[in-house]
């Protein structure tokens, strides 16, 4: 359950946040997280909920913005959205994309008063 | 409480010879409801775009830049739990020791078990027990650090919480990951759990003295492998008979940063 880790520093990056740009509550926070990425969004979602109690942003809505994956053919060039980071090439079939997004792990932004 | 950024994490222990940071009470998490009434254009939207793993990441480059300080070559085992890694390390160490210094820390949700089986080899070792946590981090590598005499010019193994997906994630400050297969766990891991094989730069495919008694198909596991990595560099062994063993250390020579 590495996402409870996860979400605990998603807490201090927004606390972190609030001390230097002076805010006492978050309403709304934007985190993405790639298709690719080793977050499963329910657990992100329960997990989120459970550490940002005590913090500026305890009842913040979590929106999600999910990144399909892109993968870069290193033989062709091509590239493509990818379902699987093990997915061969749609134009020339190889296998071993470059992985060019989709496996990011962020916190966006935030709507904050 | 840490040195890099001033971070702490509440339930990790790391156990040198003698248990030595007694584990803190668990955070309580306080409800306290901020009741600011807050006029509507006081609301803003702030622009992070920060990484989570940010600090992970602060903390592995420490790491990284005292490993390279003293010349030594860390290395990040990773696998499911039982492929075999402890017994593969014992008899690492035993073929290593007296022609490198080396260092072992041992990580496991609990139990001091790993550590004193090398130990027992003679080695250093520390064990760090993650409690509920699923893989080690780079702060817990750090802090254990600190317990552990450096292996100057040598070589420190660290054994990653048996688990074949989160450690994918989190860079210790290795050199490189080392990912262990069994040939009892089945041909298709590297498909199923494709970021720990993406993120390895060596497979080392353990148990092969089993080989005659399954119907494991070895082709097959290291072309998925190959699949998920094609610069993935595969050596089959066994950790029991020893098969395979030369390539390992020849490999693990190979690694060193030059001698300073
Ligand atoms: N037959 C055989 N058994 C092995 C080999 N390596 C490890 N084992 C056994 O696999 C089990 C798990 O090994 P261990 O080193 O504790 O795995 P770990 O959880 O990855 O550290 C033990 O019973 C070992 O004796 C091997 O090369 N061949
Ligand atoms: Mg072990
Ligand atoms: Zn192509
Ligand atoms: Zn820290
Ligand atoms: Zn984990």
């Amino acid at each position: 359950m590495h996402e409870m880790s996860l979400a605990q520093s998603v807490r201090e990056i927004i606390e972190q946040a609030a001390l230097e740009q002076g805010f006492s509550r978050v309403k709304t926070v934007w985190l993405e997280i790639g298709r690719l990425s080793c977050v499963e969004q329910e657990a992100m979602r329960f997990c989120f909920t459970a550490a940002m109690q005590g913090s500026v942003a305890e009842a913040a809505r979590l929106e999600i913005i999910d990144t399909p994956g892109r993968g870069l053919c290193r033989k062709c060039g091509h590239e493509a959205e990818i379902e699987n980071v093990y997915d061969a090439c749609p134009r020339c079939g190889n296998y071993g994309l470059q992985l060019v997004a989709g496996d990011a792990m962020r916190v966006k932004e935030l709507e904050v008063a | 409480m840490c040195l890099t950024c001033g971070c702490g994490s509440d339930e990790v222990l790391i156990r040198g010879r003698k248990p030595l940071n007694k584990p803190k009470a668990p955070v309580s998490f306080k409800l306290h409801r901020v009741e600011a009434k807050v006029a509507e254009d006081s609301q803003r939207i702030v622009k992070l775009e920060q990484d989570i793993l940010h600090k992970n990441d602060q903390h592995a480059q420490a790491n990284r830049d005292y490993f390279a300080r003293h010349g030594v070559l860390a290395l990040n085992l990773v696998s499911s739990p039982g492929s075999g890694k402890t017994t593969l390390l014992v008899r690492t160490l035993q073929t290593l020791t007296g022609r490198y210094p080396l260092a072992v820390i041992e990580g496991d949700q609990q139990t001091e078990q790993d550590a004193d089986r090398i130990r027992a080899t003679g080695v250093s070792a520390v064990q760090i027990n993650t409690g509920k946590g699923c893989h080690l981090d780079a702060q817990m590598v750090e802090r254990a650090l600190a317990e552990l005499p450096c292996p100057d010019g040598g070589m420190l193994f660290i054994e990653n919480v048996g688990n074949l997906v989160c450690p994918a994630g989190f860079d210790l400050g290795e050199f490189a990951k080392v990912v262990v297969l069994s040939v009892t766990e089945g041909e298709d891991k590297p498909l199923k759990y494709p970021d720990m094989f993406r993120a390895a730069e060596l497979m080392l495919l353990n148990k092969c003295d089993l080989l005659p008694y399954l119907s494991f198909d070895v082709e097959q596991a290291e072309a998925y492998a190959r699949r998920v990595n094609p610069d993935i560099r595969i050596i089959r062994l066994s950790a029991v008979s020893g098969e395979g063993m030369d390539e390992w250390t020849s490999w693990l020579e190979a690694q060193r940063p030059q001698a300073s």
